[in-house]
């Protein structure tokens, strides 16, 4: 069987053997290895990707359910070579990587947020993020990282 | 200075947020083959038969190994494990057989397919019970074959200084009891692997998850010997690490059966732990019991301290096992106290077999230490920070470990936490509330931990042809931020942009030699190292400069005349202050130290080019600097040694609100008051403190590897909880005491791990303070909370 969709902008297309996840695709023929596995089963959110905007956990979805749509990726944000998106931007200079490990996932999951609601409340950045785990940070750096995210969409747009 | 104290942006950052950084689980190599390992089914058996046809039968196998078909590989500092195992298994994770196939879904597959026989033998999972008679060998030999009678480990920790029963007989409050501490995992998010590859001579090349690649690389050199390659080298590379937080201070099974697998097929082969792997079969954190004991006079200074700790080792030693060489720092020098009595046991078991983690032996002494300390305030009347104040360690002093403590900020960590908590208004307030206000201390290691010959870092420095500084050094860099310090003392010390600073891969085969990095030690040691090398390295371009500058800058003012025959001359002679003492070097220009003309500053990348072409024979800027701290290694059966340069110290407090009805506890704030010496970047130190102490909230609150009978029962994020954002969510004031340590690198202190070590107790003191009961064992869980808040119900009434 054979999937057909968008990957950061560009038409794609993958087969299939059986139920592979989105996961294992991107990672594997598609390779995109900027999208980590962490867990494997939706516990820690170092696989989150957009599929049409919305947030998912690459490693619960099977491939075949992205026929047609859109998926953005880590390696799909930056807007040009030597650049960042505004997330990244925010995340890099507001210290929130340290491992890096739960970065992609930490910013798509940022990304996804901001896109529903550019302006959220300290409560709602800790709640969209709940599903996204990191040792290393303590999380802090990182909640700043993605009101600093929304203050820099804000001046770009 | 310029660059100390401030952020600039990390140099793996960006890499890391466009998710190119690359990682252990995204290495590959051509014609990579993967490798699958089948692990024991019981905790204690004797392997009575192994069955590999079914197994090699599986198309797309290309090789299946066991203890019968390659050679021994002996491991561990106490040479008790075997990368396959031989006879017997001693826990659920023994690895029996391992398989190399061309995809991963087939080794898995191949290593289910292996068929192993057993005969069960009697266990042992409780330390107590495998230290009583009769019970039940873990090893009934040692690595030499001779017969061993009891489960204790041979490892010896003690101290005893002055005369503890005299000493409790005398004193006027004395407080004790026994605390313990939980198995708990790392959980490291990126999770572990390694490929190992020969190439055509035999040497090998391992990519691995390590904290120690030149010591794993004399590990893999000895496997080596034992495998018959003679003559033969490991070369370890260290990809992006994902987490260390103390994973990788040992070498593992896996890399020995990827090295393995490796050689029996002529491929790279690459071992990969998913999550559940990772908890099921990656060594946690020990569990330890501790009884503690203390008392003081009627002033409130603390007259003796007995500490006797058990620890389940599980079933082979790991650096874990020397824990007790931490736990001896607070159980000696945490406060004054003059008369000491500790002792320890460390126990086989056949549960998993523990290894090191962040603290390494701290937490699990402080909480008891803290704990205790908190009851014999209450015991002798007075209040739980006055206590501490009036046995504060101070500057200068020598405890009765030996440790010379030069700079010591405890005194401000405590009365800031107090401040900032405030502690006179809220500790101990009958507010008809369930709040309450606790507070813990903590010394480490801050200037490196002497726990091997060498404790040192090297450093080569290189400059190349544009004046690009190239910085080699052993250390890992596994998130906590060690290539940003390193840019930044370079970029002040040597005189280069830190943009302009470049750090190698860390590689055994480029890098010089390093202990490891552990212990709080990497910036410190790799630091020092730096400043070393960036004084030969100054040194020698200002030699070269007294040939060179002076050609260098009639040329410049050639052009200058060309293009502007008015420009007005140098404002002095400088021609006759040329001298290689007067130059200086800054932002990657070379200039006489009395000058901002810009006429006068050369670039360096223009100086070097004319040293390298010089007619007559050129010149290269590579320096290397070998670092090793003034400490010494303690002997530890006395206790006695100063172990490291200097000592960290800092206190912790938190407000807590208990949930009568549920034992839900809810943090309201946390104070963290730090003595880090100097701050170096602080928005790292900063990640780095707040990430330490949700791991010490993790430990505390949520965190246990549950097992039964040897098994693990929680082997994923559902049922092992660590904190998220969500936990996290209480306001934190971080404090920095800077008391400019004379041993570290422009002033600073080790600060890896200390952000987790008084967390628990600090917690666990604002519990008690809240509601009136004290939990002794961590996790402090809902359910033992409310057993103990109606324990105390029932008692009252
Ligand atoms: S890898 Fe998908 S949620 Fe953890
Ligand atoms: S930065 Fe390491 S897990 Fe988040």
């Amino acid at each position: 069987m054979e999937v057909r969709f968008t990957l950061n902008g560009r038409e794609v297309s993958c087969s299939l053997v059986g139920s592979e996840l989105l996961l294992d695709v991107l990672r594997g023929p598609l390779g995109h290895r900027g999208t980590k596995e962490g867990c494997g089963k939706g516990e820690c959110g170092a696989c989150t990707v957009q599929v049409d905007g919305h947030p998912f956990n690459a490693c619960l979805l099977p491939a075949a359910e992205v026929e047609g749509r859109a998926v953005t990726t880590i390696e799909g944000l930056a807007p040009a070579p030597g650049e960042l998106s505004p997330e990244q931007q925010a995340f890099v200079e507001a210290g929130g990587i340290q491992c890096g490990f739960c970065t992609p996932g930490m910013i798509m999951a940022s990304k996804a947020l901001l896109d529903a609601d550019p302006d959220p409340a300290d409560a709602d950045i800790r709640h969209a993020l709940v599903g996204n785990l990191c040792r290393c940070t303590g999380y802090a750096q990182i909640i700043e990282s993605v009101r600093r995210a929304a203050a820099l969409r804000g001046e770009g747009s | 200075m310029t660059y100390m104290g401030t952020s600039p942006t990390r140099p793996d950052a960006a890499a890391k947020a466009t998710g190119r950084a690359e990682y252990i689980s995204d290495a590959v190599r051509p014609g990579m083959l993967h490798g699958a390992i089948r692990f024991s089914e019981h905790a204690h058996a004797r392997i009575l038969r192994i069955d590999t046809s079914k197994a090699e039968r599986i198309p797309g196998v290309r090789a299946v190994i066991t203890a019968e078909n390659t050679p021994e590989v002996r491991l561990g500092f106490l040479r008790d494990n075997l990368a396959l195992k031989k006879g017997k298994v001693r826990q659920f994770r023994d690895e029996i057989a391992a398989v190399a196939a061309i995809d991963p879904d087939i080794a898995a597959e191949a290593a289910a397919a292996i068929e192993v026989e057993y005969e069960p033998l009697p266990a042992v999972f409780d330390p107590i019970e495998a230290l009583a008679e009769g019970a039940p060998l873990v090893h009934d030999v040692d690595p030499r074959g001779r017969p061993v009678t009891s489960n204790l480990m041979p490892v010896h920790f003690r101290h005893f200084s002055g005369d503890v029963e005299k000493a409790r007989a005398a004193s006027a409050y004395v407080a004790e009891g026994e605390w313990s501490t939980p198995l708990i995992q790392q959980t490291c998010m990126g999770t572990a692997g390694c490929i190992a590859e020969f190439d055509p001579q035999m040497n090998l090349t391992v990519w691995a998850k390590t904290q120690i690649p030149f010591l794993a690389q004399r590990d893999f050199n000895g496997a080596l010997a034992q495998m018959g390659l003679r003559n033969k080298n490991a070369r370890v590379i260290v990809p992006a690490l994902g987490g260390g937080f103390g994973t990788g201070l040992d070498t593992h099974c896996y890399e020995y059966i990827s090295i393995l697998l490796a050689w029996k097929t002529g491929k790279p082969v690459k071992v990969q732990y998913n999550r559940d792997q990772e908890f099921a079969y990656l060594s946690p954190r020990q569990s330890a019991t501790v009884r503690m004991a203390q008392g003081c006079d009627r002033d409130g200074r603390l007259t003796f301290r007995h500490v006797h700790v058990v620890q389940d080792n599980g079933a082979y030693g790991s650096w874990g096992a020397t824990y007790p060489s931490v736990m001896l720092l607070p159980a000696t020098s945490l406060y004054r106290v003059p008369n000491i009595y500790f002792d320890c046991e460390l126990v086989y078991t056949n549960n998993t077999y523990a290894q090191a983690m962040r603290g390494y032996g701290n937490p699990e002494l402080t909480f008891a230490l803290e704990s205790n300390l908190d009851q014999l305030a209450e015991e002798a009347g007075i209040d739980a920070a006055q206590l501490r104040l009036i046995n504060c360690n101070e500057p200068n002093e020598v405890t009765p470990m030996g440790l010379k403590v030069a700079t010591c900020g405890l005194r401000e960590c405590l009365e800031q936490t107090a401040e900032r908590l405030d502690w006179d208004n809220k500790r101990g307030a009958p507010d008809g509330t369930a709040r309450g206000v606790g507070m813990a201390s903590l010394i480490h290691v801050g200037g490196s931990g002497r726990i091997y010959r060498s404790d040192a870092s090297g450093v080569i420095l290189r400059f190349d042809d544009w004046g690009n500084l190239y910085l080699s050094s052993g250390g890992v860099e596994m998130g906590q931020g060690l290539h940003s310090s390193l840019q930044i003392v370079a970029a002040d010390a040597i005189g280069v942009a830190p943009d302009r600073v470049f750090i190698n891969q860390t590689d055994t085969s480029t890098c010089p030699w390093d202990v490891g990095t552990h212990a709080s030690r990497g910036a410190f040691t790799a630091c020092n190292a730096l400043l070393m090398g960036a004084t030969k390295l100054r040194d020698k371009v200002f030699r070269a400069a007294v040939e060179l500058y002076p050609q260098l800058v009639e040329e410049a003012l050639r052009k200058q005349r060309k293009r502007d025959p008015d420009a007005p001359a140098p404002s002095f002679d400088w021609r006759s202050r040329i001298d290689a003492d007067a130059f200086d070097l800054r932002e990657g220009q070379v200039f006489l130290s009395n000058t901002d003309d810009p006429v006068l500053r050369v670039d360096l990348g223009k100086l070097i080019r004319a040293a390298h072409f010089r007619d007559g024979g050129g010149q290269m800027f590579t320096v290397e600097a070998f670092y090793d701290p003034p400490s010494e290694l303690p002997d530890w059966e006395q206790g006695q040694g100063n172990m490291s340069a200097c000592y960290t110290f800092g206190t912790q407090g938190v407000e807590v609100e208990v949930d009568t009805d549920t034992g839900d506890v809810r943090i309201l704030k946390m104070a963290a008051v730090l003595d880090v010496g100097k701050v170096i970047n602080p928005q790292i130190l900063r990640g780095q403190t707040i990430g330490a102490l949700a791991q010490g909230v993790g430990y505390a609150l949520y965190e246990e590897v549950k097992t039964e009978r040897g098994r693990i029962l929680n082997p994923n994020f559902t049922d092992y909880k660590i904190p998220t954002a969500v936990e996290m969510d209480f306001p934190i004031e971080l404090e920095f005491v800077e008391t400019d340590e004379p041993t570290g690198p422009y002033g600073a202190k080790g600060i890896g791990e200390p952000g987790l070590v008084p967390t628990a107790p600090a917690i666990a003191n604002a519990i008690a303070d809240a509601v009136g009961v004290r939990i002794h064992d961590l996790p402090i869980t809902p359910e033992k909370l409310l057993a103990a808040l109606r324990a105390k119900n029932e008692e009252a009434t």
